[in-house]
Formats: C-alpha cells, sequence, structure tokens
C-alpha cells in the first residue's frame, strides 16, 4: 500500500477535509505523502507536516498553481500517481473537479464519495441521495477516491512530523484559467467544519427574514448558517449555503432545520448529524421523521423566543 | 457551432428506491424513469443556445437500454435536433460512458459538450470530466452561467466558497449545476415533432469501446434509520433537552 492525499487549501490554511482524507488513509493502511500544490505554499506544507500519520509532504509550488485548475492539477498528480495503490481527494469542490480527471488518465474507475473504508480494495459509499448505500471492490492497480468528509473524524492538526521535500511541476497545459472569485462573504464559521450549523428554508418567506431570525441565533450558538435548495434557488442566500444531495454535506453536532419541509435531496446532505432538530409549522413535514427533536409552530415566534432563551445563561 | 448533450435515463427524483431483498442491486422493476435533471438543464442550454443563433445543431446521446430512447425522445421534444442511443444491457459505469462518449465526439466534432454534474442515481459527479480528460479538452464543472464567445467560454462555477468564473478554450466540455436554467415544460406539439426527429443506434462493439463494468458491486443496503424523535412543546422544552439531555448546547 502507498497513499497519496491531495491537500486542499487556500494558499494559507489547510482545510479540515484534507485531514478527514488522513483519517480515511489510515483505515486504508500504508505511508500516507501529502501533495501541497500552490504557489507560496510554505505555510499550508508545515501544517500539512504536522498530521500525525503522514510520512512525506510534497510540495509542488508554481506560479500557475496559485490558482489551480483542474487541468493543471490533474498533471501534476498523473505524474506523481505512479505506482501508488490509492489516490485521495477530499470531496471538496476542487477534489470532485479533479479526481475524474486523473482517473479517466490513468484509465481506472473513480471511487466517489466513500462513507466507509471495509479494506484496501472495497469502499461503501452512498447512492440514490444517500438512501442506499453501496459496496464496490475495485482490484485495479490505483483506486482513484473521493472523501466523503462528513464520514470520517479529522486527523488531529498536530503531533506529526512529516518530511518535506520538493516535486517537478509539470507545465500549465493553458487550456483554462480561473479569472475570477466571488466569495460569499460571512463571519460565522465556514459550514463544513462547523460544531453547530441552522439553516434556513422556504418557510423564512424571503432573504430578509432570513438574516433577521437566523443571524441571532446563529450569533448565540457561534454557529454556521445553512439552506436548503429552495431557499437558494427562491434567493434568499448564495449558493454555497446549499445543503444536501447537490450541495454540502455535512454532519455537525448540532442541526438546527427551521422552515425546511425535508425532501430526501435535503436529508442526503443533514442526516448523520449527531443531533437534529426541526421547527417548522407543518407537522406532516418530512424533517420531523428524522430529527432528534420537533417542534410545531410559526418560526416568526419560536425563532426569535429560541434566541432570548440561548442567550441566557443556563440556570 | 455543433453542441453534444449527453442525457442519462435514471429513477424519477419523486421515487423512493427500494433495495432488492437479496441485496444485489437496487429494484428498478414498475418504477418511474425520467431524464436525469441536470441533463435536462444541460439539454434546456443547449437549446437556448441555438435559439441565440450560436450553436447550429444540437445533438442528444444517451448511453445505455432500448428504454433511453425516450429520453432521447423527451431531449428531443425540448428542442434537441437529433439524437444518437449507444445500446446495450451492460451495466454501465462512468469510465465506460466517458470512454464511449469519447468515441462520439470523435465521429459528431463538436465544440461544446453539456452534460449534468452529476446523475441522481449513483450520484457519481464523473462523466463531465472523464470525457474532458480523455479529449485533453479543458472542463467548466458545476456551471451556473455560460458565456460563449469564438474561441472560449467563460463560465461561472458553483465552488464550496461561493462562485468562480473560469476561461476555457473551446472545444470543452461544461458540467451543468441547479441554478444554469429552468428547462421548460415539452408543448404537445414539440412532443409530436419528436418522434419524426433522427434517432440514430449504434453499439459499443461498433464504437470499439469494451463497456465492462470495472468495479465490482458486492452489496447495496438500506443505511440505518435515525431512532424516533420526540416533539417538544414549546421553546423552554426544546432549550432543556438540548442543554440537559443532548448536551449539545
Amino acid at each position: 500500500m502507498s497513499i497519496l492525499i491531495i491537500a486542499d487549501h487556500d494558499g494559507s490554511k489547510l482545510s479540515g477535509a484534507t485531514r478527514c482524507a488522513v483519517s480515511a488513509a489510515a483505515r486504508i493502511g500504508g505511508p500516507v505523502d501529502i501533495v501541497v500544490a500552490g504557489h507560496g505554499i510554505e505555510t499550508v506544507a508545515s501544517q500539512a507536516a504536522a498530521i500525525p500519520g503522514v510520512a512525506r509532504v510534497l510540495k509542488a509550488d508554481a506560479s500557475h498553481l496559485e490558482k489551480p485548475t483542474a487541468e493543471a492539477l490533474t498533471a501534476l498528480i498523473v505524474a506523481l500517481a505512479g505506482d501508488r495503490t490509492h489516490v485521495l481527494f477530499a470531496n471538496t469542490s476542487i477534489g470532485k473537479a479533479t479526481a475524474p480527471r486523473v482517473a479517466a488518465l490513468l484509465d481506472v474507475p473513480q471511487i466517489s464519495d466513500v462513507a466507509s473504508v471495509v479494506d484496501g480494495d472495497t469502499f461503501v459509499r452512498p447512492i440514490y441521495a444517500g438512501s442506499v448505500l453501496a459496496t464496490y471492490r475495485s482490484r485495479e492497480k490505483t483506486k482513484v477516491i473521493t472523501v466523503r468528509m462528513a464520514s470520517f473524524e479529522a486527523a488531529p492538526p498536530e503531533g506529526g512530523n512529516a518530511t518535506q521535500g520538493n516535486v517537478t511541476v509539470p507545465p500549465d497545459p493553458g487550456i483554462s484559467k480561473v479569472i475570477g472569485q466571488e466569495a460569499s462573504k460571512s463571519d460565522r464559521p465556514e459550514l463544513t467544519a462547523a460544531r453547530v450549523v441552522i439553516s434556513g428554508g422556504r418557510g423564512l418567506g424571503s432573504g430578509e427574514n432570513y438574516l433577521q431570525l437566523l443571524g441571532p441565533l446563529a450569533g448565540a450558538l457561534n454557529a454556521a448558517l445553512g439552506a436548503s435548495r429552495a431557499a437558494v434557488d427562491a434567493g434568499y442566500v448564495p449558493n454555497d449555503y446549499q445543503v444536501g444531495q447537490t450541495g454540502k454535506i455535512i454532519a455537525p453536532d448540532l442541526y438546527i432545520a427551521i422552515g425546511i419541509s425535508g425532501a430526501i435531496q435535503h436529508l442526503a446532505g443533514m442526516k448523520e448529524s449527531k443531533v437534529i432538530v426541526a421547527i417548522n409549522k407543518d407537522p406532516e413535514a418530512p424533517i420531523f421523521q428524522v430529527a432528534d427533536y420537533g417542534l410545531v409552530g410559526d418560526l416568526f415566534q419560536v425563532v426569535p423566543e429560541f434566541t432570548q432563551q440561548i442567550a441566557q445563561p443556563a440556570t | 457551432m455543433k453542441v453534444l448533450v449527453p442525457v442519462k435515463r435514471v429513477v424519477d427524483f419523486n421515487v423512493k428506491v427500494r433495495v432488492k431483498s437479496d441485496g444485489t442491486g437496487v429494484d428498478l422493476g414498475g418504477v418511474k424513469m425520467s431524464m436525469n435533471p441536470f441533463d435536462e438543464i444541460a439539454v434546456e442550454e443547449a437549446v437556448r443556445l441555438k435559439e441565440k443563433g450560436i450553436a447550429t445543431e444540437v445533438v442528444a446521446v444517451s448511453c445505455g437500454v432500448a428504454q433511453c430512447q425516450e429520453t432521447l425522445r423527451t431531449a428531443l421534444a425540448i428542442g434537441a435536433d437529433r439524437a444518437i442511443l449507444v445500446e446495450t444491457g451492460v451495466d454501465l459505469q462512468p469510465l465506460a460512458v466517458a470512454k464511449l462518449l469519447r468515441e462520439i465526439v470523435r465521429k459528431e466534432e463538436p465544440r461544446l459538450v453539456i452534460t449534468g454534474k452529476q446523475a441522481i442515481d449513483d450520484d457519481a459527479n464523473q462523466t463531465g470530466q472523464m470525457l474532458a480528460a480523455l479529449l485533453g479538452w479543458p472542463q467548466a464543472p458545476f456551471a451556473s452561467k455560460l458565456e460563449l464567445s469564438r474561441d472560449s467560454a467563460q463560465v461561472v462555477r458553483e465552488v464550496d466558497v461561493g462562485l468562480e468564473t473560469v476561461e476555457i478554450r473551446l472545444p470543452a466540455v461544461v458540467t451543468c449545476d441547479l441554478r444554469l436554467n429552468e428547462p421548460r415544460y415539452a408543448t404537445l406539439p414539440n412532443i409530436m415533432k419528436a418522434k419524426k426527429k433522427p434517432l440514430e443506434t449504434i453499439t459499443p462493439a461498433a464504437l470499439g469501446v469494451d463497456p465492462a463494468p470495472r468495479l465490482e458491486l458486492l452489496k447495496v443496503e438500506e443505511p440505518g434509520k435515525r431512532k424516533a424523535g420526540v416533539l417538544v412543546k414549546d421553546v423552554s422544552e426544546l432549550v432543556l433537552k438540548l442543554r440537559t439531555e443532548a448536551k449539545v448546547i
């Protein structure tokens, strides 16, 4: 066994998703190398080297990797894949864009969104919006995998001491480039890493209501904000708030669904949360079937009261 | 420019699928099938490009069983000009589909391939990217806005942190996210017209591709159910339970 993990980072910080991939790699077994691709990546490389269980950090530093495209990353990773038994990506937007390119050029199938590792050849992944779990076996020389972050506890950020070295970066294929980025501004914790998540749905009625009602509650609980597809489609919040089958898949300690009916496509993104709270005026809403605590009521009354009581210390 | 739109026949998104009792697969008997919703967005986008005079021809292609003809007829009813079915009874995995599509691209020579970002049955999210890689083409997966010029495309993509704009050289592969457009309903006259549009059938063997699955499906099962929760009567009870029982706040 020999495992290569592709680091997911923003140029200054290694994402927690990468540490989830390290945990998945530990379940497979064998030496783990992490490749950090970017430009000016010493900080990120040090963070990768500090994760326990990582043997080597491979630094791929080139100016065209500052905002890496899947095309440029693929050229690098195919060159590094060699006789690796496993190439692991976190199931982030860059991982989802790049892994299939790498698999296709290595002429091996990819196993997407792996939720558990049975052994080095055998993996479980959700299909049909998580309503079915499928176990696949691959006999291929290299297994290209994307790791479902919500299913693996992140490896600790410190305690390791991997060696670091530079690798040769192939030239930019020059067929694509990133020309703009519009990151949603939020002072809230990051959705996929937060301990508490508050999600709003169409029941909130407008983007203003979403902010006025959920903002203070998120502040009181130091929570991240999420949303159903309906709320994103209606324009209440940007696309990166979406939780669900085709949005973000999360498993926080506490998930509070407000004004969300709970379509199966939404449940696919949050049903592995440890504790689920649902607030909805419709007692028949499917969200109550997965909620640990359900409160049937008018969210316009319930949410401000909830916020107020949370803000008071427990007696 | 010619636009190729790969579409997949999948279990309708409203159906609650059931696992076969022997755990060998999902029970598809008597289940309503539809076009993958993301592929419907792709067809709509291609047809809009034709209506704007940018696309000259829209060709829909599907790989799978004979019934995929129905899916292709849906694409033709939305406005595709003609269709190709790569017919096989083999259980197709994304790598095999990408290889079949590569051969179709070689024959048809489109400047743009638009397809859905993922199919809602296997949720793999692979085929478009694999096809782009096999062709040596650039890609723009998870597109929410597409603008074409003569030799390139500017595409706004939905990514984890928000939106990203990429410029890709043509020919290229674009995969659609939910908010690229809202597909139209096919009208009855267009459904009738679609029946007369050309639909060609070809086999994987004729394309020189072995479509056999490379991953072995060992079993499928339903995930463990969450245990039933409780309804609380008011906010005070909810806060109390979260503090003392669940201990999460």
